[in-house]
């Protein structure tokens, strides 16, 4: 890496604590994942009987599970597999509902009641109820979990770049692009998109944690990532059985959840900062 | 002069039953400037929104008369039509330079894409000629001022960065709505001189919008003023500021502070009362309530513009013979 790459994130950390606290523990998450197999020190799904339930110890820092894994390791993999989440479960609703909402809000009329009518039908139900069921009719797993993440979460950003663009659609730069001869197509993504779009940003950080959540608990539920794959929101629901006599089991994939998504809030929170952008 | 580039003709705006501009009539000559002047709402800014069809608001349109552009009618134009000819054929040059500028585009992109898009130059040839031109609007170090976002121009900068966007296009006609009204009065200079050096390089036509006749007398050749959305008064430059034949024409440069005007120590004249609102015209001449020589036909009738020593003046008591 050069040098000179890590001069701007230093520089806006210090103006920015929040965010530069942020990015450092998401920062340092990715970089576990990224090298899991170096960092681990026992492989994820290696079953060993013989050490089932050990409390954390200098060879087991974290502890075993009931089935002699270590904890440990679960949880530097299980990074993997939850900045994923965090990262498809946002990047397809952000997209589709970043898209849509421009193009309704900038044309307006029919295409806008049109749009606006199917988003109260995915709002009328409750958010965690509609992806269940969609997660239930194409059968457990990831992809399902990514699919009914795209399918309910782009209202969020559709309605908040909606807003955004009704605001700009008039602003004098945009009539002045007009009278230039640019296409509908041109004037909404070259320059209202990216006047609107730092709202949406900030809020796809918040939205991150709250992906995360339901990564965890749709995967608690049994409906997400499946068995031995190791995962934070899965070890949680495997650990639930021996919480009261084997707390590392749970507390430690718990706190790895907890502070990614603290991570998250602060780059949220620093980002808002940063690009002028109040929630 | 011949055949017009640009002809008006009877041209209306209204926004439901209001009309805004209230048919009027002017042509637009090859390499011409020509100055529309007028108070704030006479019309002057929505009949050159209406000959770009940018018009504020679906509510405000074209409801009668002819743009006659070539062989193209623009008031009749389907807007597919019309869209290749804006800033093409016909480019804009706004009063706010700081708002009309997109604020997270780099300005020599801002120009590059009009460049790339009507000429279609690829990106590094467009680049280049974004520099070429910022240098011909007269931005010291342009290819470095090039990769500066607007925020980072002075106002003055941002109006030759704006004339830059619009000449990308390579427009035969530019419309510049009051574009030295944001700016103080060396800039203004400046930016008058400059659009005069245009004109001279390019043969560019101008309709220069002005509430301003200190600005209209420097740059135009034909002026012709509005009022309550008609143009009461047309013709040469010179004529019209010497000796206006209309009383609301002479109104205007008399409130101009200068030998014409009170002198030192006195008030400046003004014309008494406000313009009427779109709403409620009055009957007959709409100047009639604030015109010194109002008779019973001007309260009746409306004046037709018609052709009086050179010029076409919409007035029945015309000023002429009168030394003023």
């Amino acid at each position: 890496m050069r040098a000179g790459s890590l001069r701007l994130p230093l520089r806006l950390g210090r103006r920015y604590p929040a965010f530069g606290l942020g990015l450092g523990v998401v920062g340092l998450w990715l970089l576990l994942a990224l090298f899991a197999p170096l960092v681990a020190p026992f492989d994820p799904i290696l079953q060993d009987g013989t050490i089932a339930l050990q409390p954390p110890s200098p060879a087991h820092p974290f502890g075993t599970d009931n089935f002699g894994r270590d904890v440990l390791s679960r949880v530097i993999w299980g990074a993997r597999i939850d900045l994923q989440i965090a990262f498809l479960g946002v990047i397809f609703p952000f997209l589709i509902g970043t898209v849509l909402g421009t193009v309704s809000g900038y044309f307006g009329g029919l295409v806008d009641t049109v749009f606006m009518r199917i988003l109260d039908v995915v709002l009328a139900f409750p958010f965690l109820v509609l992806m269940l069921a969609i997660i239930a009719i194409l059968g457990p797993g990831l992809a399902s979990f990514y699919i009914a993440m795209a399918m309910v979460g782009w209202v969020s950003y559709a309605r908040l770049i909606r807003a955004q663009v009704l605001v700009l659609r008039g602003a004098d730069f945009i009539v002045a692009a007009k009278s230039l001869g640019f296409g509908p197509l041109r004037i909404m993504f070259r320059h209202l998109l990216p006047n609107a779009i730092a709202g949406s940003i900030v809020f796809s950080m918040s939205d991150a944690v709250l992906v995360l959540l339901n990564g965890a608990a749709v995967s608690y539920l049994g409906l997400g990532v499946q068995p031995p794959v190791a995962e934070w929101g899965v070890m949680v629901a495997e650990g639930q059985g021996f919480i009261t006599t084997a707390w590392w089991m749970t507390t430690f994939p718990g706190l790895a959840i907890v502070t990614l998504a603290l991570g998250f809030s602060l780059l949220a929170d620093g980002l808002g900062d940063m690009l002028g952008v109040r929630e | 002069m011949s055949a017009p580039l640009l002809s008006v003709r009877d041209l209306r705006v209204s926004a439901g039953p209001l009309d805004l501009v209230d048919g009027i009539s002017f042509d637009l000559g090859q390499g011409e400037i020509l100055g529309l002047v007028g108070e704030s709402g006479s019309g002057k800014t929505m009949a050159c929104r209406a000959l770009m069809r940018l018009l504020p608001s679906r509510q405000v349109a074209v409801t009668g008369g002819r743009i006659l552009l070539g062989d193209d009618d623009l008031a009749a134009l389907p807007e597919a039509d019309m869209r290749r000819l804006r800033g093409h054929a016909l480019g804009m040059v706004f009063q706010n330079p700081a708002s009309h500028l997109d604020p997270v585009m780099r300005i020599g992109d801002q120009i590059a894409e009009g460049l790339r898009l009507h000429r279609g130059l690829d990106r590094k040839a467009a680049w280049a000629a974004a520099i070429d031109l910022l240098a011909q609007v007269g931005i010291p170090d342009p290819a470095r001022r090039a990769r500066n976002y607007p925020h980072e121009f002075s106002g003055g900068m941002r109006q030759r960065a704006m004339i830059a966007v619009a000449l990308s296009c390579d427009p035969g006609i530019l419309i510049a709505d009051e574009p030295t009204t944001a700016l103080d009065v060396t800039v203004q200079a400046q930016i008058l001189r400059l659009l005069l050096a245009l004109r001279e390089a390019r043969g560019l036509a101008i309709v220069l919008i002005s509430h301003d006749l200190g600005v209209i007398a420097q740059t135009c050749d034909r002026i012709a003023v509005m009022y309550a959305g008609r143009i009461v008064e047309q013709g040469a430059k010179t004529d019209i500021l010497r000796r206006p034949l209309h009383p609301y024409t002479q109104g205007l440069i008399r409130c101009q502070p200068g030998e014409d005007g009170g002198g030192p120590g006195l008030p400046l004249p003004t014309i008494a009362g406000q313009p009427p609102s779109a709403g409620e015209m009055p009957a007959g001449c709409r100047f009639h309530p604030r015109c010194p020589r109002a008779s019973e036909t001007c309260r009746r009738e409306m004046p037709a513009p018609h052709a009086l020593e050179g010029r076409i003046v919409a007035c029945h008591h015309p000023l002429t013979g009168e030394v003023p």
